[in-house]
């Protein structure tokens, strides 16, 4: 396949996991809104904005219906879910021969629908819909991508794509609200305390895995340890990387190439899977997560290096 | 713009209003169903279109909008017997092409016969000096024709104007026929009509049938499509044709001369292609050669060719054969190399370039249709009988200015097709285009072809960019 497409496929891929990663964050930060007080929500508003790196470029009042706007469908917002979108459909577009028509179909029909969607600013009593729209999409296309692509490098570009954006997003969640989970001699349990581990999970959709896993309890270290290492739970650190570098070792057995991004990201994956949440509180989880992140980005660019996604 | 007047071959109905029997089967299916439901079969093909990404960009005032070309769902239909002649005389006029190109490039006896001005060619910016000389892979020039074909009466089908370098359309003559498979399965379990889904089929391997000598030996030789990227108004057509063949679809900036064959860079690394089906121009192919700001193109590529390393298709200098001044001496060309009288005919044409010609033309500007030379998309032309006063008196001045720019041809009765409207069936302007794969091994017609219409009452313009719709094309099975 050209270097170009499986760049396509990749950043497909990526945009169509923020967008829906973004419509998640969303809607525990509208859930948040609802359940708790303005000044706790407007504190939830920033750390969504801070999660998604957009804490700079936004100038609006840090209310819900301007900030969901902004995120959903901000002109000039290259990071909305509608630029995401619309950026994931051209990226669909560039590399059309290496999709199946079902995965373009659903893509440009999501776009599509979106489009007309967020034509106007979104109410607040829309705000659910428009979310939970958003999260079919990207099931529909998730669901098209399984069901009809060959399982070939082109499929394995795909799901690299979306492990390495899911796994940053996680990543990115645990970063702004790490403080929340840190054991601290202030931690009794309050209700702001629990509604902030409820946000943590809502945002990527684990509150009812945890629950399950946990018989309803919530303490900051289980869901530490869950969202890092729990490999069972598909948006956790340990599964994100576990499934990168089987997609990888697939490229390099039919390429019959064994390649530094590999090498690289096996290495890592490795080094999670012997590692427990004691250790990581250790080290410190800011710093883990910082060198996570700062791995992820280097494995990412090894990969484009490595398959030759530009000249 | 003012309706014309001019009285038309109706392909549906007789003077007498009386079925004829192309659209006999169609019109008794026709009338059995109900104009609402049909309505909504309308509306739900669009939106079909719209999903599917069935969308041409625009240049101009809305760049960078994505539009659709309007469809009309009642078929243009052709019997099987009006087919057969008609093949005839594509096949005819395509060998003549072919022959005529490697002529031109080659030892130009037509010139030396004195059939054709010499002075055509040397002012031709469509000519290539690089082509002198050189025979393409499998002596093929024109890989892929369609030929403009408008109809006046019965058995009168005349040639309106020939594409030669890059035609496109082809997408949309399949989409149309799968779109009405899926409208109306029924129709089709009625009336027998003659499958077009070969196409992409029969384009891998025409095109592998003219493989390069780089890639003698191999039995599936690589093919890919170059497209000049997503805004291209026709990128839905190369994605669609280059998926249909499993061929790469490529811009320039995958390509690259590497061990003196043009490469593909890839996942796996730099991969020699040996057939490339180029959908950018001449002038754009190679900025070593031609346009040295060309982003579209490969720099060298015009010498792998000429030392057999790639297929280009079609063609560079093809364009030469399809250009309107030569146009007009195709029923010389055709006899020249064929020794047949043409089968097909060429729409009367005054050449602006001589006198006789010129002032003929400037005295009845307002029955005819004047065209630049290399226009093309029903730009720059003057329609006669449909201008104001105003319009052609500014267009007489362009064509006093610069007359060796302009042909001129009589206004045609283009022969009309129902076409679907709220008020029920009404008659509208139609053309059509078939297409034509040329191989070492033979030329194969696809049977229909794309019919434009041109959707507004009394137009004769089908252009899609000048609010052109198309249908279905249908040759009935015999």
């Amino acid at each position: 396949m050209l270097g170009r497409s499986a760049w396509g496929i990749f950043w497909m891929a990526r945009y169509l996991e923020r967008a829906e990663n973004t419509a998640r964050l969303l809607d525990a930060g509208f859930r948040m809104a609802l359940t708790r007080g303005n000044t706790v929500a407007s504190d939830e508003w920033r750390s969504v904005l801070v999660t998604l790196g957009m804490d700079d470029g936004y100038t609006g009042d840090m209310s819900g219906p301007a900030i969901t706007n902004w995120l959903l469908r901000g002109a000039g917002n290259d990071g909305s879910v509608l630029s995401m979108m619309e950026a994931a459909r051209t990226n669909a577009r560039m590399v059309r021969t290496a999709i199946t028509r079902e995965v373009w179909e659903v893509t440009n029909e999501s776009w599509m629908q979106l489009q007309s969607l967020l034509a106007k600013p979104v109410k607040e009593a829309d705000l659910g819909h428009v979310l939970d729209v958003i999260r079919r999409q990207a099931t529909s296309v998730r669901g098209a991508m399984e069901g009809t692509m060959l399982r070939n490098d082109i499929f394995n570009f795909a799901r690299i794509g979306t492990h390495l954006e899911r796994a940053d997003n996680t990543a990115r969640i645990l970063d702004v609200k790490y403080h929340v989970l840190l054991p601290s001699a202030a931690w009794v349990g309050s209700r702001l305390d629990n509604a902030q581990w409820e946000m943590v999970l809502r945002s990527v959709a684990g509150e009812r895995a945890f629950r399950w896993l946990h018989a309803g309890a919530l303490d900051p270290k289980g869901i530490a340890q869950f969202l890092i290492l729990d490999g069972r739970f598909p948006r956790s650190l340990t599964y994100c990387l576990r499934k990168l570098t089987s997609n990888m070792e697939w490229l390099c057995r039919d390429y019959h190439q064994e390649t530094a991004a590999y090498l690289m990201q096996k290495e890592a994956s490795d080094k999670l899977g012997k590692t427990t949440i004691t250790d990581i509180f250790e080290h410190g989880l800011h710093e883990f997560i910082t060198e996570f992140l700062a791995t992820n980005r280097l494995v990412a660019d090894a990969i484009a290096a490595d398959y030759r996604f530009t000249e | 713009m003012p309706s014309t007047t001019i009285s038309s071959y109706d392909e549906m109905l007789d003077a007498e209003g009386n079925v004829r029997p192309a659209y006999a089967g169609y019109r008794e299916w026709y009338e059995a169903q109900s104009p609402k439901w049909l309505e909504k079969q309308g509306k739900n093909a669009e939106d079909v279109f719209r999903r599917t990404g069935i969308t041409f960009n625009v240049y101009g005032e809305d760049a960078g909008q994505e539009r659709l070309i309007p469809f009309d769902m009642i078929p243009r239909i052709i019997t099987a017997d009006e087919w057969k002649k008609l093949s005839r005389g594509i096949d005819q006029r395509v060998r003549a092409l072919n022959a005529f190109l490697h002529d031109l490039y080659h030892k130009r006896e037509i010139v030396k016969a004195g059939k054709l001005p010499e002075r055509l060619l040397a002012q031709n910016e469509a000519f290539l000096p690089e082509m002198v000389g050189f025979t393409p892979p499998g002596g093929v020039y024109t890989h892929i024709v369609g030929i403009d074909l408008v109809r006046t009466g019965p058995d009168d089908f005349m040639v309106l104007e020939d594409n030669a370098r890059t035609p496109s359309g082809v997408s949309y003559m399949l989409e149309n026929r799968e779109t009405m498979m899926a409208m109306f399965p029924d129709l089709f379990t009625k009336v027998a009509v003659q499958p077009v889904s070969d196409y992409p089929r029969a384009l891998a391997r025409s095109l592998a049938a003219c493989a390069p000598p780089a890639a003698q030996g191999s039995d599936r030789p690589v093919l890919a499509v170059l497209t000049p990227g997503i805004f291209n108004s026709a990128y839905y057509e190369h994605a669609f044709l280059a998926d249909q063949m499993g061929a790469e679809l490529v811009e320039a900036g995958d390509l690259r001369v590497v061990d003196g064959r043009v490469c593909m860079r890839t996942t796996r690394g730099w991969r020699a292609i040996d057939v490339l089906y180029r959908r950018v121009d001449d002038n754009f192919l190679d900025p070593l050669t031609y346009n040295p700001d060309s982003m579209l193109g490969v720099a060298g590529i015009m010498d792998v060719y000429r030392s057999g390393g790639i297929t280009i298709a079609n063609a560079p200098g093809t364009g030469i054969a399809d250009d309107k001044a030569i146009y007009s001496f195709m029923p010389e060309i055709v006899e020249f190399y064929t020794g047949e009288k043409p089968i097909l005919k060429n729409v009367p044409t005054w050449r602006c370039s001589e006198a006789d010609a010129l002032a003929y033309v400037l005295d009845h500007l307002p029955e005819l249709v004047v065209k630049e030379v290399h226009g093309s998309g029903g730009y720059g032309m003057l329609i006669g009988p449909t201008s104001s006063k105003g319009e052609i008196a500014a267009f007489e001045k362009k064509l006093r200015a610069n007359p060796d720019n302009y042909i001129a041809q009589p206004t045609l009765s283009l022969s009309t097709v129902p076409i679907f409207t709220k008020a029920g069936l009404a008659p509208r302007h139609v053309d059509l285009r078939p297409f034509v794969l040329v191989s070492p091994h033979g030329i194969n017609i696809t049977p229909g072809g794309l019919t434009r219409v041109a959707l507004k009452k009394g137009s004769l313009v089908v252009n899609s960019s000048q609010g052109g719709g198309t249908k279905d094309s249908w040759v009935l099975a015999e």
